[in-house]
């Protein structure tokens, strides 16, 4: 089987053997009602009521959506517009801690008889998909097509981030205890997990775990990026491609990021929603890069400040990867369910954009085969019809041509605008 | 308070650039250039310093002219430059060759929009206009200094390239002594050079070894399976300067490797019945030109199939 493209890029995880620490209490935490796709939460707390941790705080009515809980008990001490990342607002609540941690009376571990049952457990577990795209995991599971193969997304192909790889080392037997439950309960006959080759003590913490289980394999991956991507990873795991406008259930497969399982398994043996997530601190700013377990909300300069930020010096401060992360307007934003990592650097980026050499870099550089250049082109024309024909839809937003660019032409920026433009008309 | 900036994903890029590009491109070619230099002596070296120096000047007082920004840094003039001289037989006047830089980037590149925009190569279309315009000087061959029996002099009696005479022999075609353009002589340098490239990434083997590939296996057919025929005709005239440096132009050869392979086949084709049947001796520029000419239909015919494409639905209009 010939594999997808994709690029050799610095792996830069200097934090993989940095063990995942317990940052301290924070006084406050402020929790947006959108981290998640989909249908923003309505805030169901009063002003100064008192929240328990695990308590839930948001919701919405909508099944594409993901329910919010708080992540420290104390009390709501405002509930205020918050601009997100991308500019837009959400509400959120902010919640004062009494340091005490108390958890919410209400938990147990859920019990399910059935499919919809678990469905509706893992919905109200708030759980997202926490490799960074913040999918709702629970509309994802529920699909009525018939799924031969569960595939565990361990890639973590992204430079920098090992949060993935820390849960990977740390919490070998959850992850696989986690896999068999669902497993049985969507009756899914084999698993496979793909993990990039660049993680060997994750690929054998994890197969002396499930040496015992047939039915779950782990595939070693090259550690090309990006090999994490949902449809390369279903492609190098199981061989099957998922087409145009498809969804991986269509192709019997669903893809589940191995940090959400391994919570998965932890909410349904204590109860506990998700409110703590893990994330790598890293860049050339950061003194002691680090992997930290930390409360939903926690403001971002308070991270930042344990693992020994220069914030004079930062110039960009990015949430996730260098390759698809976005860059983060102020340190005084909170760590979202998303926020795999944040990465701090001093330089400033000029480049000086020139003219195209069709010399095809990007082109061989494309995991979906696309032809990046002529994208560009048929963008700056306007001609919606070039960009179907070119496959516009099928470009992930990986990066990988602008990153090879000798002549730095914005060219997953402009398939950005252009998707933009074709929801247009 | 501080200010972050916001750039959009990705946040960091490889180091290559197109001036980095071109820069490696011209030390491929220093080898035979040297080689050129050692063969036809100091007026070797004259010429490709003025024409390197003349195209960059056409290419800065272009842009001004043009009001567009300068460009002259990329590298690209320089490059055009370096191989039109290394396209140009050692004794050409000065002026001609100016001449040659003119077209090449006057003409052929910067009134088509600059870098990337010209559908030919600048340094091949120049070479061909002078061939047509001044083609006895042109074609004014002498023997190389380090060629045995005959004294070197600029204002020699021209010599036959290999391709006319057919006498040179293995050891003179490989490592250059022999008449000819100053940079084309020397095969060793030109795979060297050649070999540089593909080694470093900047071009796919495809083209070369496809162009040589189908000169090899014409001349082996017309030959009648004369193997030494079919060395000859690879190694003399402008054919490895032309494979490994003007057929894998960027700009002027098409993107994808299927579109590279019938480029490269292409020009082997005609390379081959010019040099064969053509009233000139030598067919390489000419093959390189109209392959670039037939360069956007290739790129259509052979556009890639994107990883799980749907075929789209003609839409009624």
């Amino acid at each position: 089987m010939r594999k997808l493209s994709g690029l050799r890029l610095p792996h830069a995880k200097q934090t993989s053997g940095s063990a995942i620490q317990t940052l301290p209490l924070p006084q406050k935490v402020l929790i947006p009602m959108s981290m998640h796709m989909g249908t923003p939460c309505t805030p169901i707390v009063k002003l100064r009521q008192q929240v328990a941790v695990g308590e839930r705080i948001g919701t919405s009515d909508a099944f594409f959506s993901a329910d919010i809980h708080a992540s420290v008990s104390g009390t709501v001490t405002a509930i205020t517009d918050y601009r997100m990342a991308d500019g837009s607002t959400c509400k959120a609540v902010e919640i004062t801690a009494d340091g005490l941690q108390t958890p919410f009376a209400g938990l147990k571990a859920p019990v399910y008889t059935n499919k919809e049952e678990f469905i509706h457990a893992v919905r109200s577990s708030g759980a997202v998909g926490l490799g960074g795209a913040g999918f709702p995991t629970h509309f994802k599971l529920n699909t009525s097509d018939k799924i031969d193969f569960l595939i565990i997304n361990a890639a973590e192909c992204e430079p920098y981030i090992t949060s993935d790889d820390r849960t990977m080392q740390e919490h070998q037997p959850e992850i696989i205890d986690g896999i068999r439950r669902i497993m049985k309960v969507l009756d899914i006959p084999e698993c496979v997990i793909g993990v990039e080759e660049n993680k060997p003590d994750a690929i054998r913490l994890l197969s002396e775990c499930a040496a015992q289980d047939d039915a779950i394999t782990i595939i070693p991956l090259p550690p090309v990026y990006p090999q994490g991507a949902e449809k390369v990873l279903i492609y190098h795991t199981t061989g099957r491609i998922v087409k145009e406008d498809e969804l991986p259930s269509q192709q019997g497969v669903i893809v589940l990021n191995v940090s959400t399982v391994a919570f998965l398994e932890e909410y349904f043996r204590t109860g506990m929603p998700l409110v703590r997530r893990n994330l790598t601190i890293d860049g050339d700013a950061v003194k002691n890069p680090c992997n930290v377990n930390v409360p939903i909300g926690i403001s971002l300069r308070e991270v930042l400040t344990h693992a020994g930020c220069d914030f004079e010096k930062t110039v960009r401060l990015i949430g996730g990867g260098p390759m698809m992360g976005g860059c983060l307007p102020s340190f005084d934003l909170s760590v979202t369910k998303p926020t795999n990592a944040l990465l701090a650097f001093t330089e400033d980026r000029r480049a000086v954009q020139t003219a195209c050499i069709r010399c095809g870099r990007c082109m061989q550089a494309c995991p979906m085969n696309l032809m990046p250049t002529a994208l560009e082109h048929a963008y700056r024309r306007g001609d919606q019809d070039e960009l179907r024909n070119l496959h516009l839809s099928l470009c992930m937003l990986c990066g990988c041509c602008s990153y090879v660019c000798p002549a730095n032409r914005p060219l997953v920026e402009t398939n950005r605008l252009a998707k933009e433009f074709m929801r247009k008309k | 308070m501080k200010r972050l900036k916001i750039t959009t994903s990705p946040h960091i890029r490889d180091d290559m650039s197109t001036q980095k590009i071109m820069l490696l491109v011209i030390a491929a070619l220093m080898p035979a250039a040297i080689a050129g230099v050692i063969h036809f002596g100091w007026r070797a070296l004259l010429l490709m310093v003025f024409c390197v120096l003349f195209s960059m000047a056409c290419e800065a007082i272009c842009r001004i002219l043009m009001k567009r920004e300068q460009t002259v840094s990329d590298g690209s003039a320089a490059l055009t430059g370096l191989l039109l001289a290394m396209n140009l037989p050692v004794t050409l006047p000065l002026w001609q060759a100016a001449v040659g830089c003119f077209v090449a980037i006057v003409i052929v590149k910067q009134l088509f929009g600059g870098l990337g925009q010209n559908f030919a190569n600048p340094a091949i279309t120049a070479r061909v206009v002078l061939m047509v315009s001044v083609s006895s000087d042109m074609t004014h061959w002498i023997a190389p200094r380090t060629a045995a029996g005959e004294a070197f002099a600029y204002d020699a009696v021209t010599t036959a390239t290999p391709l006319v005479s057919g006498t040179a022999s293995m050891q003179d075609l490989f490592w250059g002594s022999t008449g000819g353009c100053l940079g084309e002589t020397c095969a060793a340098a030109l795979f060297f050079g050649g070999i540089f490239l593909i080694f470093m990434g900047l071009i796919s083997p495809v083209t070369p070894l496809s162009y040589l590939g189908t000169v090899a296996v014409c001349s082996l057919i017309a030959s009648g399976g004369d193997t030494y025929e079919m060395t000859y005709q690879l190694l003399s005239g402008g054919l490895l300067l032309g494979a490994f440096f003007m057929a894998t132009d960027y700009v002027t050869s098409p993107m994808t490797s299927r579109g590279k392979l019938i480029f490269g086949i292409g020009c082997g084709l005609l390379t081959f019945l010019i040099r064969t049947f053509g009233s000139f001796p030598e067919g390489v520029s000419l093959a390189i030109l109209l392959m670039n000419i037939l360069t956007p239909y290739i790129d259509q015919l052979t556009m890639t199939k994107p990883f799980g494409a749907v075929r789209q639905k003609k839409e009624a209009k």
